[in-house]
């Protein structure tokens, strides 16, 4: 940490240094696109992963916190850049560096109406380009009547803007095309049985091959990290159920970790070993819904009712213990909510028998299958630098021969003790990532035979006072869910509230690299390729 | 007059007052042999092969696919031709928030199905926003924008309280009229009395 601090200080005079739960860097607007470049390209710091930017609005200034993390070392930085200019804030764009970058500003823009100089494509993203007011600002007028429910359809662009400084240093304002007049253009979704979720596609074609792919989000953006501001944090935990519903477990576990982080509280071993199991058991029932949905969305419908068989057991040992089978409301702050099922330990057992027998059976069925392998071979080749600049992690990352696995990269919980091993392939295709989820669901079974026998007695939950009130300060914490690395963000001000709180999605990255994918593939290969990539389009929007 | 369907008990629906209601209301004028018979047969074609719109926005739609599924087997009662197309479909079941972006997309696809269509809103958003309520860019239930049938609350609803909501779908199918009734078809002039296109005369 001192070394890393050392070397940014040597080249930046003007950079100061905050020790926090990570390195923070304060930077002036004006020097951080060259600290960015320096950070990025200097070989003995190399953060070439952008994992997330958090937009800020501290109300005498806006701007960013980015999170960047050295998949070479393993290292961690979080850099600091405001603008004091409430009416017109600006920020240099980091696009060129890291290619996640293009969304995660676009997302920046749209809630705080920060403009980044250098972004190719400043259009709001999640909200209609209509809206009125940018929400997240502490100063947004939330009169339902300056946004009403418009029932008239958004119109259709087929130009953007963006902002570029010219030789004296000004900014001007250019317009962009995205589609040209000649172009064909064919709407997917949102209403769409294959884009799993309303996810809304313009696809420009050649014919059968796709040239451009533009991405409309938000039909399911619900503002919960807006939500969060007003609630209290045990309030704020039941909205992580719903964003990934299938690693709702993991999310939650996520952010249960961030504000024990920031509270410096001990979770009872009991609760800790219970919630690995439940993370585990969620993401088996995660990828298992991925086979049914992915393999049927390529023809193979028989799949669907195999997978969801033995989803359906484990969504009943779940259900024992925590009374639903899918928002479980489980974790708490300090531990779990309940004391598990008395039949729990029996009922994993046998389910630990079924799982490999059953994942022959899905091997005889589909991944041996001729059709199968002319669908995935070869679709969607993702390279290992275009996963880390896009931030494509889990399954679909390791696919590429990352190894981002945050259970071993960035271990919590109890998973520094437990034997698994990180499903790494180098193809990078559909056929590595369907063949990635398969191998971790064994991984996650044998997981579960170690912790099995193994669940400690004792507490199931830490005392926590009645009112969770965190001190001054910023927290990050990432977790592994079924989908990638989610991170949380919480800032407080010591109240009982966050004054910000951010849930950085996998499925997010995953969608921008949507277009990166399938630039050049047949239009029949982007049911292939999004769905080999298993977003969760709720998880996308928020 | 007990209104039932797929061979469950009478007494096993819990708001049978208002079917009875809303069939006395029907009938209320008395109804011709011919024409009632022929509602019966008809009626009772339609309710048993209700086909829904694969509709779905968040958690809500997973448990729909659930009920697809072996388990809960919605082919049991002929539910299972969903469809991707609302112009072939009978519903639409609202699964899932609806939030501001998404209103103007429901809406067309309610308009776009056709006659006789129903909605049902399924689960604690789609009924009233749910725990969303109080966000900018939520509504508060799909009742805003459509007309909703039948409202099954939970998060998400179990596939059996789906079942359940379906099935009371498929009785107010059944005391419905068809001919005179739910049968309605609009002509050119009424539609665009109804859908008017901007920036044209007639």
């Amino acid at each position: 940490m001192a070394n890393i601090q050392e070397t940014i200080a040597k080249q930046f005079a003007e950079a100061a240094f905050t020790e926090g739960d990570q390195l923070l860097v304060n930077i002036p607007d004006a020097k951080w696109h060259d600290l960015a470049r320096f950070l990025k390209e200097t070989p003995e710091l190399s953060f070439d992963y952008l994992v997330a930017i958090v937009g800020m609005d501290w109300t005498d200034e806006f701007g960013c916190i980015y999170y960047l993390t050295s998949t070479k070392y393993n290292t961690h930085i979080s850099v600091r850049v405001a603008t004091a200019d409430r009416e017109n804030p600006m920020l240099h764009s980091v696009t060129d560096l890291w290619a996640v970058a293009g969304i995660y500003e676009r997302e920046v823009y749209d809630f705080f109406g920060i403009v980044f100089i250098g972004n190719p494509d400043m259009r709001r993203l999640f909200l209609r380009n209509d809206w009125v007011g940018f929400p997240f600002r502490k100063d947004y007028d939330t009169d339902p009547e300056v946004n009403p429910v418009r029932l008239d359809h958004e119109a259709v662009e087929d130009t953007t803007v963006t902002y570029v400084e010219d030789e004296t240093g000004k900014v001007v304002k250019k317009d962009v095309t995205i589609f040209e007049p000649d172009d064909f253009v064919v709407n997917i979704g949102p209403q769409h049985p294959a884009t799993h979720g309303v996810l809304r596609l313009r696809t420009a074609v050649d014919g059968e091959t796709i040239k451009k792919i533009d991405l409309y989000l938000g039909y399911i953006h619900r503002g919960i990290e807006k939500l969060c501001e007003g609630l209290g944090y045990p309030q704020t935990l039941h909205f992580t159920d719903r964003l990934d519903y299938l690693s709702a477990m993991n999310n939650r576990h996520c952010l249960c970790l961030c504000i024990e982080k920031a509270l410096g509280l001990e979770v009872p071993r009991r609760a800790q070993v219970i919630r690995v199991m439940m993370d585990e058991l969620m993401r088996i029932s995660s990828h298992l819904l991925f086979i049914g949905t992915f393999c049927m969305d390529l023809g193979a419908t028989t799949m669907l009712f195999y997978a969801l068989r033995e989803r359906e057991t484990i969504l009943d040992i779940l259900e024992k213990t925590c009374g639903a089978r899918m928002t479980f409301n489980y974790n708490c702050i300090g531990g779990v909510i309940a004391d598990l099922d008395e039949n729990f330990v029996a009922d994993v057992k046998k389910f630990i028998e079924i799982m490999p027998k059953a994942i022959k059976e899905y091997n005889k069925i589909f991944t041996g299958n001729v059709i199968a392998h002319n669908r995935m071979d070869g679709v969607g080749v993702l390279s290992k630098e275009d996963a880390v600049s896009y931030g494509v992690t889990g399954p679909s990352g390791r696919a590429s021969g990352w190894a981002c696995d945050t259970r071993k990269t960035n271990p919590y919980g109890i998973y520094s003790e437990l034997e698994f091993d990180e499903i790494v392939r180098t193809e990078g295709d559909s056929m590595a990532r369907y063949k990635v989820r398969i191998a971790e669901i064994e991984q996650s079974v044998r997981i579960l035979e170690q912790l099995v026998d193994n669940i400690p007695d004792g507490e199931i939950c830490a005392k926590v006072p009645k009112i969770v009130k965190l001190p001054e300060g910023h927290w990050f914490q990432q977790v592994e869910t079924a989908r990638g690395a989610f991170g949380v963000f919480i800032e407080s001000k010591g109240g009982t509230s966050p004054t910000r709180m951010k849930f950085n999605s996998p499925g997010f990255c995953l969608a921008g690299a949507i277009d990166h994918l399938t630039r050049g593939a047949k239009i029949a290969d982007l049911i292939t390729i999004g769905g080999s990539l298993d977003y969760v389009v709720p998880d996308i929007d928020r | 007059m007990e209104v039932t369907t797929k061979g469950m008990p009478y007494e096993a629906f819990k708001d049978n007052e208002y079917i009875e209601k809303l069939a006395d209301e029907l009938r209320a004028n008395g109804t011709n042999v011919v024409v009632g018979s022929l509602d019966k047969l008809i009626n009772w074609g339609r309710s048993n092969s209700i086909w829904p719109l694969t509709f779905a926005t968040s958690c809500c739609g997973i448990e729909f696919i659930a009920l697809g599924a072996a388990r809960y087997d919605m082919a049991r009662f002929g539910w299972e031709v969903a469809r991707a197309s609302p112009r072939q479909a009978d519903f639409i079941m609202v699964a899932g928030t609806i939030v501001h972006r998404m209103a103007p997309v429901v809406r067309r696809l309610y308009d776009q199905l056709a006659e006789p269509k129903y909605v049902i809103a399924t689960g604690g958003c789609a009924v009233s926003g749910g725990p969303f309520k109080n966000s900018y860019h939520v509504l508060k239930g799909v009742g805003e924008i459509i007309p909703v049938d039948v409202y099954v609350p939970g998060c998400p609803p179990r596939p059996e309280a789906m079942i359940y909501g379906i099935m009371q779908l498929s009785r107010k199918m059944r005391v419905e009229r068809f001919f005179g009734g739910v049968n309605r078809q609009e002509n050119r002039e009424e539609f665009l009395r109804n859908h008017p296109i901007d920036n044209t005369e007639e």
